[in-house]
C-alpha cells in the first residue's frame, strides 16, 4: 500500500517544457507567481490563465493530472471560497439570509481568490511534472550558488535533498517490511481511536529510525570512499547550460509580467 | 611484482567505553599484496577480516604499526584522497552506498568528487558501466534493480574513480546464488583484462577457488597465507578455527579418512571427480 506513493510527480516528456533548464523554470515560476499577485480584474486573470494554458499545452501534461493535482487543496479552496464570499462587507448586497450576506465585493472576491489559488497551484504543480527531482535539485543549487559568498551552505544542502529524495523507495520499502514483521507478531494497525493508531506506529518508526542511522553511517563512509570531500573542487556528469530557448522563454515571461502589471495599474 | 598494498605490524582497537581496555581487532598484521593479483581474505565473524580491509583505504587508521599503498602511508591525511582513488571499496549492502537515484548520476559520483572535466566524466561512467554489463541501465533507478545488480553498479562507481585496487567487503553477503555469481564473475574480468588488484574479503569458502592466494585471519591475525590448495588441505586447522572446507574437499578428506587413498587438493567438482574416478579404477 505503501508503494503507491510517488514523490515529485515527475512524468518524463520530451515537450520543450521538459527540455528547458531546470533553473528557468524555477525562474518562470517565480514570475508567473508574482505577476498572479499583481492580478486585478477579468482581464488580468484571463491573461494569466491564457499563460497557463499555452504552458499546458506545450507540456502536453493531461488536464485530468492537472486537476487531480488541486485535490488535496479543495478544502483550503472551499474555505477561502466561504469565508471571502460571506464576510465581505460591500455597498450592494445580492443575498441576504439572517446574518449570511452576500455582498457584490464578497462574490468578485471569492471568485478571484479561488481563481489565484487554483491557477498558482497548477502553475506550480506544471514544474513538479516537468521536471525531474534531480534537475530541480541541480537548479535550485545553481540558482542559490551566490548565495555561498554569504556562507549559506548551497551544496550541501542540496546533497542533502538529493540524497533524501534516493532514500524514499529504500525507506518506504523498509517501513513495508517492518509493519509486516510487527503485524506478524501480533501488532494492529488498524483498529482504534485515532489516539490508540498512533500509539501503534511507535513500534514502526524506533526501528525504522535506528535502520535510518546505520544506512546514514554506511553512506557516509561509502560516499568518503568515493572521495566526497564537500563541494570544493566538484565538477558534474550533467552540466547546466542556458539555450537559445531558455532566454526566449524567459524574455516571455518578463513580458507577460510586465504587461499584467501595466492592466493592474489600469484595474482590469 | 611490485607491492600494492602493505601491512607493517598493524594492529587496531576500536574505541572502548571509558575505563574498559580496549580490545584490538587487529594484532599485527604482516602482509604484502601484489599489484595485479586476486586475494581472497577468509575468516569467521570476529577474525578481524573486515577490520583489515577498512584500513586499506584509511577509512580505519592504525593503532599502531603501519599500512602503506602503493608506498603512500595511510595516515598521512594529505594523501587521503590519493590513497582512496587508488584503494576503491564495495560494501555488503548495496543500498547504503547508491548516492543518486540515476545511475549514470552514481557512477559519476566519484569522478565528479575529484574534479575530472565533464566530458572525460561522461566516457569514465560509459567505459565503466561497460566494464561491468550494465549499460543498457545507464538511465534506470538504482532501487529498481536486483541486488546483483546493483553491486554491479557499486563496483562500476569504483571502476570510475580508474582506481589500482578493488576491495570488496564481503560485497557478496547480502546477494543470492545468481547475484553472487554476476559479482564474482565481474571482478574476476576486471582483474584479468584491466590488471587490477582485487582484495575480496568474504566467508564463503566456494569464491576463494579461484584466487591467486587466499589470506586467513583469526582472532586479529593471519592464521594462514598461501595458494588455494595449500591452505585448504589444511582441514583440521581450518576447522577448528570454525571455517568450513570447501565441498569437494570435505568429500576427499573423508574419503581418505575411510582409507581411500585420494589427494586432498583437487579443489574444482571436475578434479574433483577425475581423483575419484582414478582411485576406483586403481582398486
Amino acid at each position: 500500500m505503501l508503494k503507491d506513493i510517488t514523490l515529485g510527480q515527475y512524468f518524463p516528456g520530451n515537450t520543450v517544457a521538459h527540455k528547458l533548464d531546470p533553473r528557468t523554470k524555477i525562474l518562470l515560476v517565480v514570475l508567473y507567481i508574482v505577476a498572479l499577485f499583481c492580478a486585478k480584474g477579468i482581464v488580468t486573470y484571463a491573461v494569466m490563465g491564457l499563460c497557463l494554458a499555452v504552458c499546458v499545452r506545450i507540456s502536453k501534461v493531461g488536464l485530468k493530472q492537472l486537476v487531480r493535482g488541486l485535490k488535496p487543496v479543495l478544502f483550503i479552496l472551499l474555505f477561502t471560497g466561504i469565508l471571502n464570499l460571506f464576510f465581505t462587507p460591500g455597498d450592494r448586497y445580492l443575498v441576504e439570509w439572517g446574518f449570511l450576506r452576500i455582498s457584490d465585493v464578497g462574490l468578485r472576491n471569492a471568485i478571484f481568490m479561488v481563481l489565484r489559488i487554483m491557477l498558482l497551484i497548477m502553475g506550480t504543480f506544471l514544474l513538479t511534472y516537468t521536471t525531474s527531482p534531480i534537475s530541480l535539485t541541480d537548479g535550485l543549487e545553481r540558482l542559490l550558488n551566490g548565495l555561498k559568498k554569504l556562507r549559506v551552505p548551497v551544496h550541501e544542502l542540496a546533497m542533502m535533498m538529493s540524497i533524501a529524495l534516493r532514500f524514499i523507495p529504500t525507506l518506504i520499502e523498509e517501513t513495508d517490511k517492518i509493519m509486516s514483521a510487527q503485524k506478524a507478531r501480533g501488532a494492529d494497525f488498524e483498529s482504534g481511536n485515532l489516539i490508540q493508531k498512533a500509539k501503534a506506529l511507535i513500534p514502526i518508526l524506533v526501528p525504522l529510525f535506528i535502520s535510518a542511522f546505520r544506512r546514514a553511517d554506511e553512506l557516509a563512509t561509502a560516499m568518503e570512499c568515493r572521495c566526497y570531500h564537500g563541494g570544493e573542487g566538484r565538477t558534474k556528469l550533467h552540466v547546466l547550460q542556458y539555450a537559445r530557448r531558455d532566454y526566449i522563454a524567459l524574455l516571455l515571461g518578463v513580458l507577460v509580467m510586465v504587461l499584467v502589471m501595466v492592466l493592474a495599474r489600469f484595474g482590469l | 611484482m611490485k607491492t600494492m598494498i602493505e601491512t607493517r605490524e598493524l594492529r587496531f582497537a576500536y574505541p572502548a567505553d571509558e575505563g574498559k581496555e580496549p580490545v584490538f581487532a587487529l594484532r599485527g598484521v604482516d602482509i604484502a599484496i601484489e599489484k595485479g593479483s586476486f586475494t581472497v581474505v577468509l575468516g569467521h565473524n570476529g577474525s578481524g577480516k573486515s577490520t583489515l580491509a577498512k584500513t586499506f583505504n584509511a577509512v580505519l587508521l592504525p593503532v599502531g604499526g603501519k599500512v602503506y599503498v602503493e608506498g603512500m602511508d595511510t595516515l598521512d591525511e594529505n594523501l587521503l584522497l590519493a590513497i582512496r582513488q587508488r584503494v576503491g571499496m564495495v560494501f555488503q549492502n548495496p543500498d547504503n552506498q547508491i548516492v543518486a537515484n540515476v545511475v549514470e548520476e552514481d557512477v559519476a559520483f566519484a569522478p565528479e568528487n575529484l574534479g575530472v572535466p565533464t566530458e572525460e566524466i561522461r566516457r569514465r561512467v560509459d567505459d565503466a558501466l561497460k566494464a561491468v554489463g550494465m549499460s543498457e541501465f545507464v538511465t534506470h533507478a538504482p532501487h529498481l534493480l536486483s541486488g546483483g545488480q546493483k553491486q554491479r553498479i557499486a563496483i562500476a562507481g569504483v571502476i570510475a574513480m580508474q582506481p589500482d585496487c578493488i576491495v570488496l567487503d564481503e560485497a557478496t553477503a547480502m546477494l543470492d546464488p545468481i547475484g553472487r555469481q554476476e559479482v564474482l564473475s565481474t571482478i574476476h574480468k576486471l582483474n584479468r583484462e584491466k590488471g587490477i588488484t582485487v582484495v575480496l574479503i568474504t566467508h564463503h569458502m566456494s569464491e576463494a577457488e579461484d584466487a591467486d592466494r587466499i589470506i586467513v585471519m583469526d582472532d586479529g591475525r593471519v592464521a594462514m597465507d598461501g595458494t588455494p590448495k595449500e591452505v585448504f588441505t589444511q582441514v583440521e586447522e581450518l576447522r577448528s578455527m570454525g571455517l568450513t572446507v570447501p565441498d569437494t574437499v570435505d568429500l576427499l578428506d573423508r574419503l581418505r579418512h575411510s582409507g581411500v587413498d585420494v589427494p586432498l587438493d583437487a579443489l574444482t567438482v571436475e578434479a574433483c571427480a577425475d581423483v575419484i574416478a582414478q582411485a576406483i579404477a586403481r582398486n
